[in-house]
């Protein structure tokens, strides 16, 4: 059973609708990258999970339960977390308290998971009582990405994390959700700097005008040259043409 | 010198500590329901007037001392906020702003008019007599009420300090007053949140109202007098600032004390019938310049 999935998903905001049957499937394990062009649906797609918009058609399954429109609150108590693109964290709480705050919802004592954040993210120990909005764009996505750690979630959506960073962090930031996912948390990302997305991605989804175009392996789309000449600015290194050579 | 050191500190900057820790008290409250509810409450004052009377009525009952009796009048008026937020604000959570500033008004009308037809419309004291003041250093005259509502507000103030910086309601609150749409992807409960806010804003609203009776009187139009300083408190200190909120209340009531001090000549500077226009003329100024405030609080 997949972790999370999306079937034939048709919604968006009021009465504008976005989604026009978008269907993702997140297995245990698993990065899954969403690419697109702008305006193709990618972020709605995530939000959309989040019961963040009124879908009107499809469904959206947790490990097999309904949790289609569900209120946000909700999903997240459900161990679902969602770093959205901007405003991802609480400028003037301390980078500790943004932390404690993800783990609003826990009961138990979270002490050891803050402590194995840290061990993640090291620059945020030394920093953990400045305001998290004095730091760098790459440590608030570090403090972003913490806070919705401490959940211990059963997958972390992540709205475009590389998002106005300069080169340098965007490698840092792509190695970073490479450690998450090594400490065993699946992941769906969306993204605009497809090429790096995609090469560590298990599976990828190209949506366009919020429906399904492509799905494939992260390789298998990186390799396809209608894909690369779309979205991938070009043809990538290795690339092939499809009806070449089969044995790659 | 000594008789000008000790006319300014005894007779302007001491009145002046004392009616800016009440105006911050007001000030917390406010830009805390500002900051997490996103709405200007203009029913804040009478918040402040339902604390003194429940005070007054209580202090008539037991013959009790004011202060002692603050709990309990703190305690009843955040009961009646409760029931308010319940009953007017919560139907209107999801609404634009505008909506929730014209309710509080409305609710501002009617908690003025509950009190006049309950208590009467005629001042009353809350201390009765004159009290002489305590001299020390044969210079500095300090009246007992003044020195027990500047500890009072201190009590008050570290407790908002302990409650907003080490317990988890009070960092969610001020993770709310950050950005609410966050709290909420957080997980954050919300509507516990609100409650909460509530409750801290109108006991130390409650506080005031009775802490200002303890130095003036009670009357139903108190609230409605306080709330522009307060206001401008809040706009000084920076909205959904609390430590902001006090700076801005100290600031506005030193500032209308002491702007009626003889600095030139031995005319007061400023008419003191003018003090309301001081704490207004700083909040036009601070909207104008750097409406964030001192705080770097928020912008609407």
């Amino acid at each position: 059973m997949p972790t999370l999935e999306l079937r034939d998903v048709v919604g968006g905001y009021g009465d504008t609708q976005i989604l026009h049957g978008v269907s993702i499937t997140v297995d245990a394990g698993e990065i899954v990258v969403v690419i697109g062009p702008n305006g193709a649906g990618k972020s709605t797609a995530i939000k959309a999970v989040f019961g963040l918009l009124n879908l009107t058609g499809g469904q959206v399954l947790l490990d097999g339960e309904d949790i289609t429109n569900t209120p946000p609150e909700k999903v997240a108590r459900k161990g679902v977390c969602y770093v959205p693109q901007t405003a991802n964290i609480f400028p003037s709480l301390s980078v500790e308290e943004n932390l404690e705050m993800g783990a609003f919802v826990r009961e138990d004592d979270f002490t050891p998971r803050l402590h194995e954040i840290y061990d993640l993210f090291p620059p945020l120990k030394e920093r953990r009582r400045q305001a998290a909005g004095t730091l760098s764009g790459g440590q608030r996505q570090m403090v972003a990405m913490g806070k919705a750690l401490m959940l211990e979630p059963r997958i972390l959506l992540l709205d475009e994390p590389t998002a106005g960073l300069s080169p340098k962090f965007r490698g840092e930031i792509f190695s970073i959700v490479k450690t998450v996912h090594a400490a065993g948390t699946p992941i769906l990302m969306v993204e605009q700097n497809a090429k790096q997305a995609l090469k560590i991605a298990d599976r990828g989804y190209v949506l366009v005008d919020g429906r399904n175009k492509f799905t494939g392996t992260g390789r298998e789309l990186l390799e396809d040259r209608q894909i690369a000449a779309m979205f991938l600015g070009g043809p990538t290194n290795g690339a092939k043409d499809k009806a070449g050579d089969g044995a790659a | 010198m000594i008789d000008f050191i000790g006319d300014l500190v005894n007779f302007y900057l001491i009145p002046g500590l004392v009616l800016g820790s009440i105006y911050a008290l007001g000030a917390i409250g406010l830009t805390m329901t500002f900051g997490i509810l996103r709405f200007a409450n203009f029913a804040h004052g009478e918040t402040m007037t339902l604390g003194a009377y429940f005070a007054w009525t209580l202090v008539q009952l037991t013959g009790w001392h004011p202060i002692a009796v603050l709990p309990i009048a703190m305690g009843l008026t955040v009961l009646v906020v409760l029931g308010i937020d319940r009953g007017f604000y919560k139907p209107f959570r999801a609404s634009p702003t505008i909506m929730l500033v014209i309710a509080s008004f409305g609710m501002m009308l009617m908690v003025r008019s509950v009190v006049q037809f309950i208590w009467g419309v005629q001042m009353k004291a809350m201390v009765p007599g004159i009290q002489m003041p305590v001299v020390l250093f044969d210079w500095l005259r300090i009246s007992p009420k003044h020195m027990m509502i500047i500890a009072s507000v201190l009590v008050l103030m570290f407790a908002v300090h302990y409650l907003l910086t080490y317990t988890k309601i009070g960092k969610a609150m001020r993770a709310m007053s950050d950005s609410p749409e966050l709290a909420r992807l957080t997980g954050i409960n919300t509507e516990a949140v609100i409650r909460a806010t509530w409750i801290i804003g109108a006991a130390l609203a409650a506080a005031a109202g009775v802490l200002l009776a303890v130095d003036t009187h009670v009357e139903t139009m108190m609230g409605f007098k306080l709330l522009l300083p307060v206001f401008a408190a809040t706009i000084l200190g920076g909205i959904g600032r609390p430590y902001g909120a006090v700076a801005g209340g100290l600031v506005i009531g030193m500032a209308e004390e002491l702007s009626s001090y003889p600095w030139i000549g031995t005319e007061p500077l400023l008419n003191p019938g003018y003090k309301a226009g001081v704490a207004f003329a700083i909040m036009v100024a601070m909207l104008i310049w750097r409406p964030s405030g001192l705080f770097r609080g928020k912008v609407y």
